[in-house]
């Protein structure tokens, strides 16, 4: 009681000191104001405000630095290390390995004519070389895309999602193919199927542009249509083109140490702030917003996988919570700028449902060997979000299609505007054109250059020792 | 010379490996195997689908005694690997033709 009484007293002496000035002053000297002229105060204002969008610019921009970075370390070593402990120890590296050479050749791709073709000029399904070797993207912003923060910035964001797009396809590529076909699949692949689906989507005069007036706008925040669906659908292409692995589905081929896949998934979940929360392309509320409907998204999605398998299997087991969480943030990708926080609930809760019987049901009944799941986490979880996205947008998140009278234009379904859902579909319609045309021919011309799958007696090996000449775990060494 | 091969839980090599060691054996090479008998493995499911691992961990012991331990080895043995319950493995015991210590060239008994 007694030190309490010396507490009190202390705390009363200080607040009684007087206290010194932290924040400059902010109203000028009384006897200056009356001799400002005009023409002075304008200058001072002008330069106010410059101050102030600088300082908009630095907060937007360390904000994409930071979520660019996050995005990148999604495929490495996020996806890297998920797929990876789902694969046998004897392909762990060459999985690991065809995401981390996406890394490298994604962005020499980007840096010489891939930003150009997905966010130059403005066609309406493919851009055009006006910024290749990255000619004219400099510290100037680009008002056409984000208007506060410098170019650069802008372009190696969107890189990163060029990224991390061809690397999901290697979940269904898994164990079979070679690398040679591999390396040459992503570079065609990238120029075929992500660049005009990116600019139609997200590019100025692009088909299905919302922000800048498409035809067929669909709401697609940070990629449900860019980089789930396209590389689901072209995952389950190539699954059903190169046939079921040696063993399947016969032989039990269990992940080799879901420990990796583990952490994989949760750098995953982390690193998907910067996908979804980032493609607000500003630190802002939407940004927070979509932070939010991100995390809500995978976490009730990670419930509704769980007691899916509860229900089914008596037991819930951890690869499947990881799986439903990897299944609601993919759905909630298109969604996240334009839901709000309880639809976002719904939508993982949904897409963690849908997504457990792709994988455990449709799969089994269709056959077909989609190793890792790529097409029923990606593709699926993709086009239901795409899909729910128009059902449960409202403008009072993201007023993407501006106002009118003050009022703010709606956005989707819960706005009373259900025709996105209509535009959602056309959407969800050409992902899916594009990546099956596109990946079956695109399959046909690697199997005559290098050949796409290895032999039976490769895949037995392993494609470690077969494609790289590596052993991952040398445990007696 | 015999040689004694023991195939036992794991649980149990513990126990097992204390008690050779109060009667006075020593010398033993242990290898981590897989296997099984009559004893039924565990189902895990992947994806929705079961299956069952039925090649379960045990451990191998392989020592070479002089016979007049044999019996006393294979009583402790039995004595502390046993739980009852199917699984508890296996003992063989085989002739040992020759024995050679590295070290100084013994032969024989005396290199046990």
């Amino acid at each position: 009681m007694k030190r309490l009484g010396v507490l009190c007293c202390c705390l009363l002496f200080l607040s009684l000191l007087p206290v010194p000035r932290l924040h400059a002053q902010q109203t000028p000297a009384a006897g200056t104001a009356s001799q400002e002229t005009p023409k002075a105060i304008t200058e001072r204002l002008n330069q106010l405000d410059q101050k102030v969008a600088q300082a908009q610019s630095s907060a937007d921009n360390a904000w994409m630095l930071v979520s660019a970075a996050l995005v990148l370390m999604m495929t490495g070593p996020g996806l890297a290390l998920f797929y990876g402990g789902l694969v046998r120890h004897k392909n762990i590296l060459a999985i690991m390995m065809q995401s981390f050479a996406l890394m490298a050749l994604i962005t020499v791709l980007w840096a010489l004519v891939g930003y150009s073709l997905a966010f130059g000029g403005d066609g309406p399904v493919i851009g055009n070389f006006a910024h290749a070797f990255l000619r004219g993207v400099g510290a100037d912003p680009n008002p056409d895309y984000a208007g506060t923060i410098p170019q650069t910035t802008f372009m190696v964001y969107q890189l990163m999602f060029a990224i991390i797009t061809p690397a999901l396809i290697t979940g269904a590529t898994a164990e079979r193919m070679k690398f040679s076909g591999t390396v040459l699949f992503m570079t065609l692949w990238f120029f075929v199927v992500y660049a005009p689906m990116a600019h139609m989507v997200w590019g100025k005069g692009g088909l299905l542009n919302a922000s800048l007036g498409g035809k067929f706008p669909t709401l697609d925040f940070a990629g449900g249509t860019v980089v789930h669906i396209t590389s689901g659908v072209s995952a389950l292409v190539c699954a059903l083109y190169m046939g079921k692995r040696v063993g399947y589905p016969k032989q039990p081929m269990p992940p080799h140490n879901l420990v990796l896949s583990f952490i994989g998934a949760c750098l995953l979940w982390v690193g998907w702030f910067g996908f979804n929360a980032g493609s607000a392309l500003a630190s802002n509320s939407l940004a927070s917003s979509a932070f939010v409907a991100t995390h809500f998204g995978a976490a009730a999605a990670a419930l509704s996988w769980s007691l899916a398998e509860w229900m089914k299997n008596g037991r819930a087991s951890a690869l499947g919570a990881i799986s439903g969480s990897v299944a609601g943030l993919v759905a909630i990708t298109p969604a996240a700028g334009f839901v709000g926080p309880m639809p976002a609930l719904v939508i993982g809760f949904v897409a963690g449902i849908v997504c457990f019987l792709m994988v455990t049901r449709f799969k089994a009944i269709f056959g077909y060997d989609d190793s890792l799941d790529a097409f029923g986490v990606h593709g699926a979880g993709g086009t239901i979000g795409a899909l729910l996205t128009g059902v449960f947008a409202r403008a009072i998140y993201n007023p993407i299609y501006g106002a009118e009278n003050g009022v703010n234009r709606p956005t989707g379904g819960l706005d009373g505007h259900w025709i996105q859902v209509g535009y959602q579909l056309v959407g969800v319609a050409f992902a899916w054109l594009f990546a099956v045309v596109g990946t079956i021919v695109i399959l046909k011309v690697v199997d005559v250059v290098t050949g796409v799958r290895v032999t039976q007696d490769q895949e037995v090996e392993g494609l470690d020792i077969t494609q790289h000449g590596e052993e991952a775990y040398n445990l007696e060494s | 010379m015999m040689k004694l091969e023991a195939i036992i839980q794991p649980s149990r090599f513990d126990s097992v490996k204390d008690a050779l060691l109060e009667i006075g054996i020593e010398g033993m090479t242990i290898t981590e195997v897989r296997g099984h008998g009559r004893q039924k493995g565990h189902t895990e499911v992947y994806r929705g689908r079961e299956y069952t691992v039925d090649l379960l961990p045990k451990i191998k012991l392989e020592i070479v005694l002089a016979d007049a331990l044999v019996n006393r080895a294979v009583e402790t043995i039995l004595k502390t690997a046993k739980t009852g319950k199917i699984g508890d493995g296996k003992i063989f015991l085989s002739r040992i033709d020759d024995a050679i210590r590295i070290r100084n060239e013994d032969r024989g008994e005396n290199a046990l």
